[in-house]
């Protein structure tokens, strides 16, 4: 095999190594449906020592140790909401990697709009009253010809003087 | 209102300014517990010596108490050691241990090297009751109150001076 053609193929197999979970294979299910949920509800979990990765990323002893919980409240017939509430009833809300929409957290989820709609507000004041100050001004009127013609004139002269 | 639009950015820099010089200088790794005021966790750990008992929801309901988690891997338990010991000594405060997730016999050696403040000791080697109680590393330092309910943690190891700013003003409170 020629070494471009090698070349090409080892950069096409790194485009579908990006996805490297840290689940172990001793970790697993054996039910191919419920590992699939197990996959889900790990990738919206917080790994409490890493912080910025969830459970299914992270290779903590922690984060382990609570994939395996997972697994096994699944198995024992949990629902998903079930094993969220599970983990923030210990760990607070700042387990899940999705915020909860409640009282204390409207202003995360609602700020930004609140945000875009001020400054569309602002904006549209500001051409309002641009527009309003623009229409208070009398009317442009035409050049009669007279003043067509000196202008033309002064024009004239100014394109003599240069060099 | 022509002046308003001058001081309306003033305000927004300072509102913003402030909700950073708070969010930027807390530090965000220590979580706070989510079971703060809330009865400890039903658990019923053995103990980790033959000589000491181990530990359950019902050893600690009758005192103002330390529940401190620690495990021999744990370099930074290592460091807030001698003020548990100091503490064991001058009979401020009963403590309470949890080993979390380390071996038996690692443990005991640990003990017998550095000392043993604990009135008792549950050995958790899974890590199962850590994770009841919200523990996400060693150590971590719970006070309790006498009725068995959780008032507040302690991530990191103690120090004198953090004992006496946290720890003491709460305990006298809660002695009362």
């Amino acid at each position: 095999m020629n070494a471009r053609l090698t070349v090409i193929i080892v950069m096409f197999s790194l485009l579908w190594a990006g996805d490297s979970p840290a689940v172990q294979p001793d970790e697993r299910l054996s039910d191919p449906t419920l590992e699939a949920r197990a996959r889900e509800l790990s990738k919206n979990i917080r790994c409490l020592v890493c912080q910025n990765q969830s459970i299914d990323d992270s290779d903590a002893e922690l984060a382990r140790d609570l994939r395996i919980l997972v697994r096994e409240r699944l198995t024992a017939g949990d629902s998903n909401q079930q094993i969220f509430d599970f983990l923030v009833t210990r760990y607070g809300d700042f387990v899940l990697l999705k915020p909860p929409m409640k009282a204390s957290t409207y202003a995360l989820w609602f700020g930004p709009l609140v945000v875009f709609v001020l400054a569309l507000a602002g904006l549209f004041v500001f051409f309002y009253r641009r527009m309003q100050a623009n229409a208070a001004q009398p009317d442009v009127v035409a050049l009669t010809s007279k003043e067509r013609a000196r202008l033309s004139a002064l024009l004239d002269d100014n394109e003599k003087d240069r060099p | 209102m022509s002046r308003l639009v001058f001081i309306a950015p003033l305000i927004l820099f300072a509102v913003v300014a402030a909700y950073f010089a708070i969010g930027l200088t807390k530090n965000a790794s220590i979580l706070p517990s989510a079971l703060i005021d809330k009865p400890v966790p039903t658990f019923d750990l053995p103990p980790l010596k033959d000589t000491k008992p181990g530990l359950a929801t019902a050893d600690l309901k009758d005192d103002v108490v330390l529940v401190n988690m620690f495990a021999s891997w744990c370099v930074p338990c290592r460091a807030e050691h001698p003020l548990l010991m100091q503490l064991a000594r001058d009979k401020i405060v009963p403590i309470i241990g949890l080993n979390w997730k380390d071996r038996k016999t690692d443990a005991i050696a640990w003990l017998d090297e550095l000392g043993d403040p604990y009135a008792r000791i549950g050995h958790d080697p899974s890590g199962r009751t850590g994770i009841d109680w919200g523990v996400y590393g060693v150590p971590e330092t719970y006070l309790i109150d006498r009725d068995g309910r959780i008032r507040f943690k302690y991530v990191g190891p103690m120090f004198p001076e953090t004992f006496a700013e946290k720890f003491l003003p709460l305990i006298k409170d809660l002695r009362k």
